[in-house]
């Protein structure tokens, strides 16, 4: 059997048709699908690329905006801590400052008490000398009502007086 | 042909004893009687060879089938040119072995010769293997165009493929893929509609010669003629398209050693006339040889049918499986003979294709 012996006619009409064939597909067959597919690969390697850019983009983003969140956690924390540092100094130089008040006017008070009662003792001094010098007065003028008397007295208050002038 | 077979042997499938299979095939014949059956054997032996090699090769009508005892085959035109110059005419004519217009077919050969002489004139006849090449062409031109139509036709960048090109576009994006990997970013292109001419060719022809039933089950990719054929097609791109780097290190590779430098040559053009030889060879064996195998389960069938109800019931229930396994297998050879063809293809044109270091 000549089943390795090709056949020069089916030879002949395998290579015409064969040829025929290839030459109308490569015309009007073949390229524009593998153009198109060739096209569509490379959109999608692009998208992949792009796909991955935009996703280490998102991962950047993610980063930046824990790493902010957190700074801004710490400022609000920093912010509250400075806020209630002030609040305390502040109630405490009110506190200081309430305190030198009262301070104050305790003093101003204990002083106007203490000129009060001296002004009432100096008062109850005057009005005891001047009660003194009308029961001195009430006992010269019965005293001196006869005159022997009266020049003797007079006489002793020049003298004394004379007296306190020479040591002077 | 193999049709014949197919449904001879979905006959036996459904058919439990043995009974009917003497029945459905008396010619065989399974007599109990052992005078009659030692002298019925000569009459009732069947030739394998002969059925199996009718089958695989070529003819010059096509037989579709049998109807009632009548054959039902297409009568096909011969087309030859002999001494006396050219002659056309309807293979009806000689196919029974009638001489005509001094023509005959050897029975011997199975071909047309020269009824004086024997002598073999220019056969250019369209004969049952070229009209399966003639129908698997025009299947392959119409799937494609129609293919190409949709990628015309649409946007890819914004649509998925849909009817025919969703069929193809595996097929294409595998051999477009091939053609990169194998020959470079840079000149596949030029090569793919080849490569693709090449698979696609293939792959058509061997699941044509699969289908046992008309149009297909003529054993194109099995005949070594269309296998030379895509051989030497990729024998001639790749030597015709090879750069100066590969014809250097064909020729006179700076990388040898001086004493081998007289035998390098020989071995390197041989090696590359020996590449379209062995797919040549491995196209056409894988092929024929996945053929044989299903007709020869088959066959056993028929062989097995004198031997007994019994017997013959057992080795037919076995053929069968084994016939549907071959055949599942064959359907897996086909793809990848296809396949293995074009990945080698775009092999050797890739290595014609370099650059140097």
């Amino acid at each position: 059997m000549n089943l390795v012996t090709p056949d020069a006619g089916l030879l002949f009409w395998m290579t015409v048709i064969f040829g025929v064939v290839l030459l109308l597909l490569w015309k009007f067959g073949f390229p524009i699908i593998t153009y198109s597919l060739d096209k569509r690969n490379r959109r999608i390697e692009q998208s992949l690329r792009d796909a991955r850019e935009i996703q280490d983009r998102m991962e950047q983003w993610t980063k930046d905006h824990a790493r902010m969140l957190e700074e801004t956690r710490a400022q609000q924390a920093e912010i509250l801590r400075k806020a209630s540092e002030t609040g305390n100094g502040i109630i405490a130089s009110a506190r200081a400052a309430a305190k030198e008040q009262a301070d104050k006017i305790l003093a101003d008070a204990t002083a106007e008490i203490e000129a009060r009662k001296q002004d009432a003792l100096n008062d109850i001094s005057r009005e005891v000398a001047e009660v003194s010098v009308r029961v001195a007065e009430k006992i010269l003028r019965s005293r001196l009502s006869d005159e022997g008397e009266a020049r003797h007295y007079l006489d002793t208050m020049i003298d004394e007086a004379s007296k306190t002038d020479m040591l002077d | 042909m193999i049709a014949k077979l197919v449904i001879s042997l979905m006959l036996f499938a459904f058919s439990s004893g043995g009974d009917t299979v003497s029945v459905a095939f008396a010619r065989t014949g399974s007599r109990s009687d052992a005078e009659e059956t030692v002298s019925s054997r000569e009459e009732s032996d069947i030739d394998i060879a002969e059925i199996i090699f009718e089958h695989i090769g070529d003819d010059y009508q096509w037989h579709i089938t049998e109807w009632k005892g009548k054959h039902i085959a297409i009568p096909l035109p011969v087309i030859v040119r002999d001494s006396e110059g050219w002659k056309v005419f309807s293979s009806e004519k000689i196919i029974h072995g009638e001489t005509y217009r001094g023509l005959k077919i050897d029975p011997e050969k199975g071909k047309i010769v020269e009824a004086s002489s024997l002598r073999r004139p220019l056969d250019l006849s369209i004969t049952k293997n070229v009209l399966a090449l003639m129908f698997s062409s025009l299947l392959l031109l119409v799937v494609v165009l129609l293919t190409a139509r949709w990628y015309r036709r649409h946007d890819v960048l914004r649509e998925a493929p849909t009817g025919i090109a969703r069929l193809m576009e595996p097929l294409f994006a595998m051999v477009n893929d091939m053609a990169r990997e194998n020959i470079g970013r840079e000149d596949y292109r030029r090569y793919t509609p080849f490569l693709c001419m090449v698979f696609f060719w293939i792959l058509f022809n061997n699941y044509l010669g699969i289908m046992p039933f008309f149009p297909g089950g003529a054993n194109l990719t099995g005949n070594i003629a269309i296998t030379m054929v895509l051989a030497l097609c990729t024998f001639f791109t790749v030597n015709l398209t090879g750069t100066k780097h590969y014809y250097r290190e064909m020729f006179n590779n700076p990388d040898v050693p001086l004493f081998l430098k007289p035998i390098m040559p020989v071995i390197e053009v041989f090696s590359a006339i020996m590449k379209p030889i062995s797919l040549t060879v491995r196209l056409f064996a894988n092929m024929l040889a996945g053929h044989i195998m299903i007709l020869c389960m088959v066959c056993i069938i028929f062989v097995m049918a004198k031997y007994g109800p019994l017997l013959s019931g057992g080795m037919t229930v076995v053929s069968v499986l084994f016939g549907v396994f071959l055949d599942a297998l064959e359907c897996l050879v086909a793809f990848i003979q296809a396949y293995v063809f074009t990945m080698l293809s775009s092999i050797y044109i890739g290595l014609a294709r370099t650059k140097g270091e």
